[in-house]
C-alpha cells in the first residue's frame, strides 16, 4: 500500500465508495465565513434541513470587516448585509459564531489554528481556497465550494474524488532573511500555479521541520497557489507544543491520549508517493513577484524573466501580465517605488510577521510617500504585539496598526489598492484587480515589505538587517 | 440551475488566454450577494475585462464582440485557478454558457462547475490549439459535446475526442440530481462510521 500520512488520514475518513464516483469523506471540522455561506444556508432553508452535526462547525466573519471602528456598525450596507446573514444564520441553526468585536474573531483560517480547533489527523474544510493553512497541525484541509458547504452543513460529509499524493522536500538551512514566504513563492515558480493541481502535498526535510509553527502555516497556506488542493504537515514536537493550552485543544488526559494517538501520524518508510520533488533550501532567496499569477516570481535580485523563455502558448497571456504590471522583459525590480505596503492576511498576518516587520522597521522611519496597512490576523494577534510592545516599536518608526480582518487581500472591506498604485504585498496572489481594480500587486514576505515600507522602494531585506 | 445534461451542439466564444483566475471570472467585489441569482453574477462575468477603467464597454474583449456567441466557452490551459468561489461557476452558468472547454482546470472550480450543471471538458493540448485555429477561420464553428458518449467533436475539422468524467456525475448530470440528494439518503452510513470512529 502507499502508506502516506495523506493515505492514513482521508481513508480513515471514507464513509463509503460509491461505485463508478466519488468517495463520501467525512469532516471533522466545517468552517464558514460570511461570503461563500449564504447561499448554503438559503439551500438549507429551501430543503427545509437542519444542521446535522453543528457543534463541529464555527463561523466567523473576516472577508467583509472594515480594519477600523468595529465597534460601529459596517458603513457598506451590502457588507453589513452579509456579515448580518452570517450571525443570522448562526444563530438560527445553532452553530458557535465569533462575530466581528468577539476577541476570538479574527480570519478563519488564523484563529482556528490558533484556538486549537484545528487539530492534527482531522479532515477540516472551507468555502475558502486557503483553507490548506490548517494543514500546518497535521490535517487534511482544503478549499471547497459553496454546493459543498451545504453538503457538510446537511451531512457532514462530501463526495470527493481522492487527490494524488506528492511529497515536496526542503533540504538543508533556509539563509538569513529567507522565511517561509520565500520558500512558497519558489515552489510556485518552480512547478507553475498549476503543477500540483490535483494533488495534495505533504511538506518535509530538514528545512520544514525546522520552521516554526507559524512558518509552516505560511507555507501549507499558499499550497493552492501551485494548484494543490492542500498542503499539510506531519505533526511533531513544534505541533504539540503550539498546541498544548490552546482553548478547543484536548485538556489532561484527553491531551495525552490525543497526543499518543498523532504521534502515529506520519509517513511510513517505505511510504510511496504518486509524485516527490526535492528542493536545496540554499537555492532560495527572499522573492518577488512580478506578474499577476503567484507563479509569476522571481529572487528580489533577479530580472523579469526575457520572452523567449516564455513558451509559445503561454506568451499571450505573459504579455498581457507585464502590461498590467507595468513591467519589462529583462528589467530588475530592485530600486522600483512603491506606494503601498499590506502587512497582513491568513498568509502573513501572524505574530511571527509581525515580528518580522518590526525587526526592519526598528529604529528606522516609514517612507514618506508609502502608505502601509498593518492588519493583525486575529484579535489574539494584535493582543500578543502589543504584549511583546511591538506596537510601540512599530508606532515610532511612523506606523498604525488597523483592526483584524482580510482587509487588502482581497479588498472586500474599504482597504483598496487605487488603481495602477504598486503595492508589496504579503497576502498570496497578485492576480488583476485583486487588491482593488487596477492595483498591482507585488507578493512578498514580512521582511521584503518592511523593506519596501522603509525605503520607498523594493529593497533587498538583507541590506537592513 | 438544475438542469438535464445531454448532447450540446453550439457555436464558442474563444478565450486563448492560459491561467485564467477566478479573481478575473467574477471580481470580489461582486461576492457580497446572499442569494444566489445567477443573472446577477452573469452579468458581471469577466467584469474588469468587459469594461474599461472608466465604465465604458471594452469593445476588444470577446464576450463584446458581436461575432461570437454560444453555450461553450473554449479557454487556455489553466482555467478557473484560485479562489474557491463558487460566483465563478454562478456567473459562468448566468451568462449561459453550459460547457468550458480547456486543455486544463483548477480542481475546486471544476468540482463547482459540475455542482451547478456546467460541464467541463479537459481535452489534449493539440485539440484545443486545433479548436482555436478553427474558430478563428470561422466564428460560426460548431461544437457537438455529447455526455452520453463523453465525446467532443469539433465539426469544422471532424475532429472527435473522448472527454473523462466519472460515472456517478455524468449519472447526476443526465438526470438533474445533485449530491445532496446522495448524501441524504446515506445517513445511517454517516452515523454508522461515527460510531466506529468517536
Amino acid at each position: 500500500m502507499a502508506n502516506t500520512l495523506f493515505d492514513k488520514i482521508w481513508d480513515k475518513h471514507v464513509v463509503q465508495y460509491v461505485e463508478d464516483g466519488p468517495q463520501q469523506l467525512y469532516i471533522d471540522r466545517l468552517y464558514c465565513h460570511e461570503v461563500t455561506s449564504p447561499q448554503a444556508f438559503a439551500g438549507m432553508r429551501a430543503r427545509g434541513l437542519k444542521c446535522f452535526r453543528p457543534d463541529h462547525i464555527y463561523c466567523m466573519p473576516d472577508h467583509n470587516t472594515p480594519t477600523h471602528d468595529q465597534d460601529k456598525p459596517i458603513e457598506d450596507p451590502v457588507s453589513k448585509a452579509q456579515v448580518d446573514t452570517l450571525a443570522k444564520n448562526a444563530a438560527d441553526f445553532g452553530l458557535t459564531h465569533f462575530g466581528m468585536m468577539n476577541p476570538k474573531n479574527g480570519i478563519i483560517h488564523v484563529v482556528g489554528p490558533e484556538r486549537g480547533l484545528s487539530l492534527p489527523g482531522m479532515t477540516i474544510v472551507c468555502g475558502d481556497s486557503h483553507t490548506s493553512t490548517h494543514g500546518a497541525v497535521g490535517a487534511v484541509a482544503f478549499g471547497i465550494g459553496t454546493s459543498e458547504v451545504e453538503m457538510v452543513l446537511a451531512s457532514q460529509c462530501i463526495l470527493q474524488q481522492k487527490p494524488k499524493s506528492m511529497r515536496i522536500n526542503i533540504e538543508g538551512e533556509l539563509a538569513q532573511g529567507v522565511t517561509a514566504k520565500d520558500v512558497a513563492l519558489y515552489l510556485m515558480s518552480q512547478l507553475t500555479t498549476s503543477g500540483a493541481t490535483g494533488y495534495f502535498v505533504e511538506y518535509a526535510g530538514s528545512a520544514v521541520r525546522s520552521l516554526s509553527m507559524e512558518g509552516r502555516l505560511t507555507l501549507c497556506n499558499l499550497s493552492i497557489e501551485m494548484g494543490a488542493r492542500g498542503g499539510f504537515i506531519a505533526p511533531d514536537e513544534v505541533t504539540f507544543a503550539y498546541l498544548k493550552g490552546r482553548e478547543y485543544a484536548p485538556k489532561g488526559e484527553e491531551w495525552d491520549k490525543a497526543v499518543a494517538y498523532w504521534k502515529t501520524l506520519k509517513s511510513g518508510d517505505d511510504a510511496v508517493f504518486d509524485k516527490e520533488l526535492t528542493f536545496q533550501a540554499a537555492d532560495i532567496e527572499p522573492r518577488i513577484t512580478y506578474g499577476t499569477n503567484p507563479g509569476m516570481g522571481i529572487g528580489i535580485t533577479e530580472t523579469v524573466p526575457s520572452i523567449e523563455t516564455i513558451p509559445e502558448a503561454g506568451r499571450a497571456s505573459y504579455l498581457k501580465s507585464l502590461d498590467y504590471m507595468g513591467f519589462q522583459p529583462g528589467q530588475k525590480l530592485l530600486g522600483t517605488p512603491v506606494d503601498y505596503v499590506f502587512l497582513g492576511a491568513c498568509t502573513n498576518g501572524r505574530i511571527e510577521d509581525f515580528r518580522a516587520f518590526a525587526s526592519i522597521a526598528k529604529g528606522r522611519k516609514k517612507a514618506p510617500h508609502v502608505v502601509a496597512w498593518l492588519v493583525p490576523g486575529s484579535w489574539m494577534v494584535a493582543d500578543q504585539i502589543k504584549a511583546e510592545g511591538l506596537d510601540k516599536v512599530l508606532e515610532e518608526a511612523g506606523f498604525e496598526l488597523r483592526q483584524p480582518g482580510c482587509s487588502a487581500c482581497l479588498a472586500m472591506n474599504d482597504d483598496k489598492i487605487p488603481a495602477g498604485k504598486l503595492a508589496v504585498s504579503t497576502s498570496n496572489r497578485n492576480f488583476e484587480g485583486r487588491q482593488g481594480p487596477g492595483a498591482r500587486t507585488v507578493l512578498a514576505s514580512p521582511l521584503v515589505a518592511a523593506a519596501a515600507a522603509v525605503t520607498g522602494v523594493i529593497t533587498d531585506p538583507r541590506t537592513l538587517m | 440551475m438544475k438542469q438535464k445534461f445531454d448532447i450540446i451542439t453550439s457555436t464558442c466564444v474563444p478565450l486563448p488566454l492560459e491561467n485564467v483566475d477566478t479573481d478575473q471570472i467574477i471580481p470580489a467585489r461582486f461576492l457580497k450577494a446572499t442569494t444566489r441569482e445567477e443573472s446577477f453574477f452573469g452579468e458581471n462575468l469577466f467584469r474588469d475585462w468587459r469594461y474599461n477603467a472608466d465604465g465604458t464597454l471594452n469593445k476588444d474583449f470577446v464576450l463584446n464582440d458581436p461575432t461570437y456567441g454560444g453555450e461553450i466557452l473554449v479557454a487556455g490551459k489553466n482555467f478557473g485557478s484560485g479562489s474557491s468561489r463558487e460566483h465563478a461557476a454562478w456567473a459562468i452558468a448566468g451568462y449561459g454558457f453550459r460547457v468550458v472547454i480547456s486543455s486544463f482546470f483548477a480542481d475546486i472550480h471544476k468540482n463547482n462547475e459540475l455542482n451547478n450543471f456546467v460541464l467541463p471538458v479537459v481535452v489534449s493540448d493539440d485539440f484545443l490549439a486545433e479548436l482555436f485555429a478553427s474558430i478563428k477561420a470561422d466564428p460560426k464553428t460548431l461544437v457537438e459535446v455529447d455526455l452520453p458518449y463523453q465525446t467532443v467533436t469539433n465539426k469544422a475539422t471532424g475532429r472527435s475526442e473522448r472527454f473523462e468524467i466519472n460515472g456517478y456525475k455524468k449519472y447526476c448530470l443526465m438526470n438533474a440530481l445533485d449530491d445532496i440528494d446522495f448524501l441524504l439518503e446515506n445517513k445511517d452510513k454517516i452515523e454508522a462510521w461515527e460510531g466506529k470512529n468517536a
